[in-house]
């Protein structure tokens, strides 16, 4: 076994030739924005900045931004962007804490806060409990609703309890349990308003992502790949709870919800029944392709859009084919779930590359051109821009070191895969980039409008991929790969980069120590907020990277920053802070840091966490004094 | 309610549920034993262990107590990833009850048996084998436990893909429904109704489900034991201590030394297979 210093050093020798992989092919045409513009208060709106950014939100909020966060990703387009600026550029640095409040739960927050009217909802990890906070009385909990959960699920489930979030419509705040189980919950209340288990935990199915309400529809999909489910995205009635459609990742056509109405723009993913016949007899059964990401919605197409976990089991030699539908992206009709097209990412997937990131729609000037996109910075390590009318990829350009491929033909839209780095039962495969947990996990990027700049919190990891390892689950000995990960090119483990959609290269970028594993903001006050896994919770100049402002948290931040205009009318930004999930494992779960494999070899990279921060979950709120 | 007061609750719970199987299972232990053997094991998972106490391991487990004039006090955590984590290492309990001897996540005291993986099929049916390499696996409807997505899978499940036998093969999901009793067992009901002509499973699991069945079922030992490049079957098992504590597993160890005839007889009576 090799030791994580040997692995450091080799690290060390790598050259940063992230530039170098950059695709011929440019978005570019005509860049007309200056950096000079940036002066001006108040915030233009997003069509006008449009014209210096090139790019803007597709689906903007209608009319000016009432303040409110009223889902995870602040809007359908999922940019996180906010029209709020008060907190600006210029006066960020005296930004304070306002007030906090504890959860009393020590495993990992990931999710977002709510803000409706004058009441902010916060739902923490398992078991699971939604706080209505008053907003006229900072700190003070309106009520708690402690949902009915399967003790057992926290044996039963895999990983962290987190819960990346709840999404607010029509007086009703709709979240999932970690027990499979979709609640609405009346806002005023508290009440229970209905409750539908959609999953069985004791098949290991769990959800862990913030659902999105569209029309009268709340769309939950399922987690539990290392467990072999078979996974699906699922419409639920928000009136009543009850289900409405059903689409699963793998399986016969009727299944998967395709039907006449599916054209995916490339010849890979046409054919009847792929879900089945991809597969050896009977595999997609526990095929996988969860869908524990993000959803987005475009009104005008009346589409949304989400991606597929990995395909199990692990073993690509035990599957072969292409997969379907993992690791790939579906655009499905919002009313009937019907798939548009899909397009499969990562055909046979071989480094557990879950396609389940976040989808961020634009309207883009691609070659002079303005062009309905959506911009996926996938795991694989490549932000991809794709016609979300089509299908079509217009660019996939790497954004961190990428060994395992050479970047997409875009003719036919596969990966170039680089075989060499192919993994497989007593094989040794050394210097695997991006690693398993991608150049880029769930943690969700800010686009904005005035800037063009996607802001990616990301990862930095390599892995090696070697021997075997004795394991045990329920009485079954077996040997399971051997994963150790380690810093990319640079030796540290995160970075924060502004990426710039039109030049197809990083505008600015911040180095960090761990991975950065949680969201990010960005205000029309040009500063964009993240948090890091040492509890830093930072503001930068959206447009220069520079570091304005930060706050030293009491936990590790891998939640989700948001900002709001309070009853007061004071502009605040709130992160919950409290360390965990995957990556953070090692503290939230206190994980031996001797064991470098485990949490999937994620603890050899993270060793030094525990020296950094503690676990314990706490919402800090900030305003300008 | 924090998650931690609510995991000592949900333990005291399943503690007090099962409280009056443990009382049985000491009616022959000393009558006011000094000390309590503090036992994390999983409650549904028979042969190993279940909260009625008729697992092989439960009866090691007192066994072994018996020995150490110690009276047995049961965690139960489904045994799955994060067991040792949420049972060791969170110090609810000292012993897990078998670990594979090279396990690194705990300290394995000395093996008290060593199994291999077996082909389970029906007598009546004609089938004879006894090697990966025979060539009638191509042919068989073959069953295999598989683990998930993310790096791990059974060993016949990696044997049979290597040789190119994909197509003939079902998987079973090692977890199971957990709702059911046992979830690991339904593979071997699988042969028995048909489903599949050939299960390779872990011995002990087919050793004590197999007789069970109602059509008469053969265990034979895969062959080769290892696997090229390196895919054993063949596993030694141990008790499992929290790293570090050198103490406890030298005491287990010598426990183990001694009662190595009534362990033997004990894994006998459930048809534990033994290489």
């Amino acid at each position: 076994m090799r030791s994580s210093t040997d692995s450091f050093f080799l690290r060390k020798k790598g050259i940063f030739w992230f530039a170098a992989l950059s695709l011929v092919l440019t978005l570019g045409g005509c860049r007309t924005r200056t950096e000079a513009q940036d002066q001006e208060t108040p915030a233009p709106s997003a069509a006008r900045s449009a014209a210096l950014s090139g790019a803007r939100i597709a689906v903007p909020a209608a009319g000016q931004d009432d303040g409110q966060w009223l889902m995870p990703a602040k809007n359908y387009a999922s940019t996180r962007y906010s029209e709020l600026s008060q907190i600006n550029a210029q006066n960020v640095r005296n930004l304070k804490a306002a007030w906090t409040f504890s959860t009393g739960n020590t495993r990992g927050h990931e999710a977002a806060p709510l803000v409706v009217g004058s009441t902010m909802y916060v739902v923490a990890p398992f078991p699971n409990y939604l706080y209505a906070l008053d907003l006229t009385n900072p700190g003070s909990t309106k009520w708690v609703y402690k949902p009915p959960v399967n003790p057992a699920a926290q044996g039963v489930a895999c990983c962290d309890h987190v819960n990346r979030g709840a999404a607010y419509a029509n007086g009703k705040i709709f979240y999932n349990t970690l027990d499979a189980q979709t609640v609405a919950v009346d806002a005023e209340t508290g009440q229970e308003v209905w409750r539908t288990p959609v999953g069985d935990i004791n098949r290991g199915e769990s959800i862990t992502m913030a659902p999105l309400v569209v029309k009268d529809k709340v769309l939950v999909g399922n987690s539990g790949g290392e467990f072999g489910v078979r996974g699906w995205l699922t419409a639920l009635n928000a009136q009543t709870g009850e289900i409405a459609w059903r689409a699963y990742s793998t399986g016969p056509d009727d299944e998967v919800l395709i039907g006449p109405g599916f054209k995916p723009f490339y010849a890979m993913d046409r054919g009847k029944d792929l879900g089945v016949k991809s597969w050896p007899p009977g595999a997609w059964k526990t095929g996988g392709g969860t869908v524990w990401g993000w959803i987005s919605y475009d009104p005008e197409l009346n589409l949304i859009y989400y991606g597929t976990g990995n395909p199990g089991p692990w073993n690509p030699d035990q599957r072969p084919g292409d997969n379907k539908w993992t690791c790939g992206i579906f655009a499905r009709d919002a009313d009937t779930g019907q798939a548009r097209w899909f397009y499969q990412i990562g055909p046979h997937d071989l480094y557990d590359y879950d396609g389940i990131n976040e989808l961020v729609l634009l309207d883009l000037n691609v070659g002079g051109q303005m062009r309905k996109v959506l911009v996926r910075p996938e795991r694989n390590g490549y932000v991809y821009v794709m016609d979300r009318a089509t299908g079509e990829v217009l660019s996939a350009t790497p954004f961190v070191h990428v060994t395992v491929s050479t970047g997409v033909d875009l003719k036919t839209g596969h990966m170039n895969e680089v075989l060499a780095k192919k993994t497989g039962v007593g094989k040794v495969v050394r210097e695997i980039c991006p690693a398993a947990p991608g150049a880029k996990d769930w943690q969700p990027s800010a686009f904005s409008p005035r800037t063009g700049l996607l802001y990616l919190p990301h990862n930095n990891l390599c892995m090696d991929f070697e021997g075997v390892e004795a394991n045990y689950i329920a009485g079954t000995p077996f040997v399971g790969a051997n994963v150790q990960m380690y810093p990319g090119p640079g030796g540290h483990r995160g970075e924060f980069t502004a990426w710039d959609l039109m030049a197809g290269k990083p505008r600015w970028k911040v180095i960090e120590r761990f991975p950065a594993w949680s969201g990010a903001l960005v205000t029309a006050g040009d500063v964009v907020f993240y948090g890091t896994m040492d509890g830093w919770f930072k503001a930068l100049d959206a447009r220069t990277g520079q570091e304005l402002w930060k706050f030293k948290t009491g936990s590790g931040i891998i939640g989700q920053p948001i900002t709001y205009r309070g009853p007061d009318g004071k502009q605040y930004v709130a992160i919950l802070s409290g360390v965990g999930g995957w990556s953070g494992a090692i503290v939230a779960g206190d994980l031996d840091p001797r064991d470098g494999t485990a949490a999937l070899g994620f603890v050899n990279a993270m060793r030094d966490l525990p020296q950094y921060t503690t676990k314990g979950g706490m919402l800090y709120v900030f305003a300008l004094p | 309610m924090s998650s931690r007061s609510l995991e000592i609750l949900l333990l005291a719970v399943l503690v007090l549920t099962a409280a009056g199987c443990a009382a049985k299972g000491h009616a022959d232990a000393p009558a006011r034993p000094s000390r309590t053997l503090r036992v994390c094991a999983d409650p549904n998972n028979l042969p190993f262990t279940n909260q009625k106490l008729e697992g092989f391991e439960n009866k090691l487990a007192d066994l072994v107590a018996r020995d150490l004039h110690a009276t047995v006090r049961y965690t139960w955590w489904p045994q799955r990833r994060g067991f040792i984590r949420n049972t060791l290492k969170a110090g609810t309990c000292d012993v897990v009850l078998a670990i594979p001897s090279s396990f690194e996540l705990a300290l394995a005291t000395r093996p008290y048996y060593r199994s291999t993986y077996v082909f389970v099929y029906r007598k009546d049916r004609g089938i004879h084998v006894r090697s990966f390499d025979d060539p009638a696996l191509k042919k068989l409807r073959i069953g295999v436990q598989m683990i998930g997505d993310d790096g791990n899978n059974s060993p016949p499940a990696h044997a049979l893909a290597s040789r190119g036998i994909i197509d003939n093969v079902a998987g079973y999901t090692v977890y199971g429904d957990y709702s059911q009793p046992n979830p690991p067992a339904r593979i071997v009901e699988a042969v028995a109704k048909g489903e599949v002509d050939v299960a390779v499973v872990w011995g002990p699991l087919a050793g004590y489900f197999a007789p069970r069945q109602r059509v008469p079922l053969e265990i034979v030992p895969v062959s080769p034991q290892i696997d090229m490049p390196f895919l054993p079957f063949v596993f030694d098992i141990s008790m499992g201590v929290r790293r570090g504590d050198a103490k406890l597993q030298a005491e287990l160890d010598q426990v183990l030394e001694r009662r190595r005839p009534e362990i033997d007889a004990l894994l006998d009576r459930y048809g534990v297979p033994r290489v």
